[in-house]
């Protein structure tokens, strides 16, 4: 109705009047419309936020303010004491190198055999690439964290078990149908024009492919392998099913879980997370890249 | 597409990855069945699983898993959906809210089960700023073996905190995806807000739903973490009596039993959800 009114000419003193007070009023419904978004999205952000600032100043109180009750939510001493606690516990350090190495292990793997089978899918038509892309796509719809259970038996008899090769495989496999789908939507998306035209050029397609078609695809392959990255250092179920004493570092926090202290459990909860909230700033810009592609 | 000048080129830059999926993946399916119905001897029989189904935390490690995909998951749409939205509806610093947002999705849920002990623990967060605010005068004990359902609440809103952030990118991803015509030419018919939801973005965001919900759906089905940290042996769930019949019991058998029930039960799910929410395309073959 308002929108009929604004384009009528503007003869008649009231009518231009009652436009102007409907303009008015549907400004101000906007305005209160974005005011409320910004209050939704600022509780909805706290909603993240809070718990991360509790267990944040929880990890760096004193432990006997850990233990302490009520809480100050604005703590009036900080120290390092809990998390040096954590860090110097029996097989925390050698642990978390575990981790590391595990991860980076994972990410290579994943890598070096899954973003050929994702370039291969992006860029050459052939025989049983639909058949391929969906086997991938459909290993969606199994645990795959689970299967470490009968993989621990093989690992047994492969004499790997209770090693950070076992976990790294492991998590290799996890991560296998993510870096390809990932991997092929990034080679997807740099021109194919440009590698036609340094093969015209006289690159051979090896040349081409390093010269042209890597640099282009980079920060989208640096931001899925940090995502798998992520992945392989928070998972805990198969680490702790195919590790007994070469524990990663979250096997070895499950499975202290019963006898250690709240100051421990803390600080580790908060050493595990922090990490991560780097990885997903460094690679916020690819998020929606990453997971929306893999959704289509 | 051109024809290929290396017609063995893709096949050869598949193998590896179809050798590793086949040795890492298709062989210990077929193993975990194996195991399942197998016994030390490797005869058939159904023993792994009658001792599975008639252990005394069998029952009470299915309802509680099942419990818990029944009242997470319509908590993390609301609220994905709801941040999404706010993601979608480009306010100042867009990209930040989208990063916050997105943060639990670089937290385990061994970390954020942890994170919530600290909230829920007898002298912890809540219990102190309910009674900074005088609406408690003895601290609540939110965390008791004998509690059930405070148990189940706390793994509720821990997940609901960790694990909405991969349906929110998904929903904001396929929100991303919706021409923005439709939202105009909705304005231009004066739709309200409410028949903008149900009229223009939730059937366009149908295939998206979908896939979160299939993915978020085979994750519930693997919580372990957030139980062990929240709960202990408090409560139980699938994943968690895999892993003690593994670990504790030492009987890789009914541990592979319970993997083949959550891998039937995960599977199961995802026919029922393509079946029942069936996207545009599939609906027309």
């Amino acid at each position: 109705m308002i929108g009929v009114a604004r384009d009528l000419p503007r003869t008649a003193g009231i009518e231009a009047q009652a436009t102007t007070a409907g303009r008015q009023a549907r400004a101000r419904r906007r305005l209160v419309g974005r005011g409320l978004l910004y209050v939704a999205a600022t509780l909805l952000a706290l909603w993240v936020l809070v718990p991360l600032y509790l267990i944040t100043i929880t990890a760096f109180s004193p432990r006997d303010v850990v233990y302490g009750y009520p809480k100050e939510i604005i703590p009036s001493t900080l120290s390092t004491e809990t998390i040096r606690f954590f860090i110097n516990a029996e097989g925390v350090l050698a642990s978390l190198w575990r981790s590391v190495l595990v991860a980076l292990i994972t990410l290579a793997l994943s890598t070096i055999i899954g973003a050929p089978a994702g370039y291969a899918v992006a860029r050459y038509a052939f025989r049983g690439r639909e058949a391929f892309r969906l086997t991938i796509l459909s290993t969606r719809a199994f645990p795959i964290v689970i299967l470490s259970i009968p993989l621990a038996v093989t690992f047994i008899n492969w004499g790997l078990y209770d090693s950070i090769w076992s976990v790294a495989l492991m998590h290799t496999a996890l991560a296998m149908p993510f870096t390809i789908l990932i991997t092929s939507s990034i080679f997807v998306g740099v021109p194919r024009d440009l590698e036609e035209a340094a093969l015209t050029l006289g690159c051979t397609p090896a040349a081409a492919f390093l010269r042209v078609v890597m640099p282009l695809a980079l920060p989208g392959l640096a931001a899925a392998s940090i995502f798998t990255f992520v992945l392989s250092w928070n998972e805990v179920f198969a680490a702790s099913i195919l590790t007994l004493r070469e524990r990663t570092l979250p096997a070895l926090i499950l499975s202290t879980l019963n006898d250690s202290l709240l100051p421990f459990r803390f600080a580790a909860a908060w050493f595990m997370l922090a990490p991560s909230l780097v990885f997903i700033f460094v690679i916020r810009r690819y998020l929606l890249g990453l997971w929306g592609r893999v959704a289509r | 597409m051109k024809a290929n000048r290396l017609g063995w080129a893709p096949y050869a830059l598949l193998v590896p990855s179809f050798a590793f999926l086949a040795i890492f993946f298709a062989a210990p399916m077929g193993q975990a069945f194996g195991l399942a119905f197998q016994d030390e001897r490797n005869a058939w029989t159904l023993e792994s699983w009658r001792t599975m189904f008639d252990d005394a935390g069998f029952r009470d490690a299915l309802t509680t898993t099942l419990l818990l995909i029944v009242l997470i998951i319509p908590v993390q749409f609301a609220l994905a959906l709801a941040m999404a939205l706010v993601v979608n509806a480009r306010l100042k610093f867009s990209g930040l809210w989208l990063y916050v947002y997105a943060i639990p999705l670089g937290i385990s849920d061994l970390a954020a089960g942890l994170v919530w002990l600290a909230i829920f623990d007898r002298q912890g967060w809540l219990n102190s700023v309910l009674e900074g605010l005088g609406l408690i005068d003895r601290q609540i004990i939110f965390l008791n073996y004998q509690e059930k359902g405070w148990l189940v609440f706390t793994i509720v809103m821990a997940e609901a905190w960790r694990a909405t952030s991969i349906i929110m990118i998904i929903l904001v991803a396929g929100l991303q995806g919706i021409p923005r015509d439709y939202f105009e030419a909705a304005d231009v018919f004066g739709a309200t807000f409410w028949q903008k939801g149900r009229r223009v973005i939730l059937p366009m965001l149908r295939p998206s739903l979908q896939v979160a919900l299939i993915l978020r759906t085979i994750l519930a089905f693997q919580a372990f973490g957030v139980v062990v940290a929240l709960a202990g042996s408090g409560t139980t769930v699938l994943a968690s009596e895999a892993y003690r019949w593994y670990y504790t019991l030492r009987d890789s058998h009914v541990a592979a039993a319970y993997s083949a029930l959550i891998l039937f039960l995960s599977v199961l799910s995802t026919i029922l959800f393509l079946v029942l929410l069936p996207t545009r395309e599939e609906q027309m073959g």
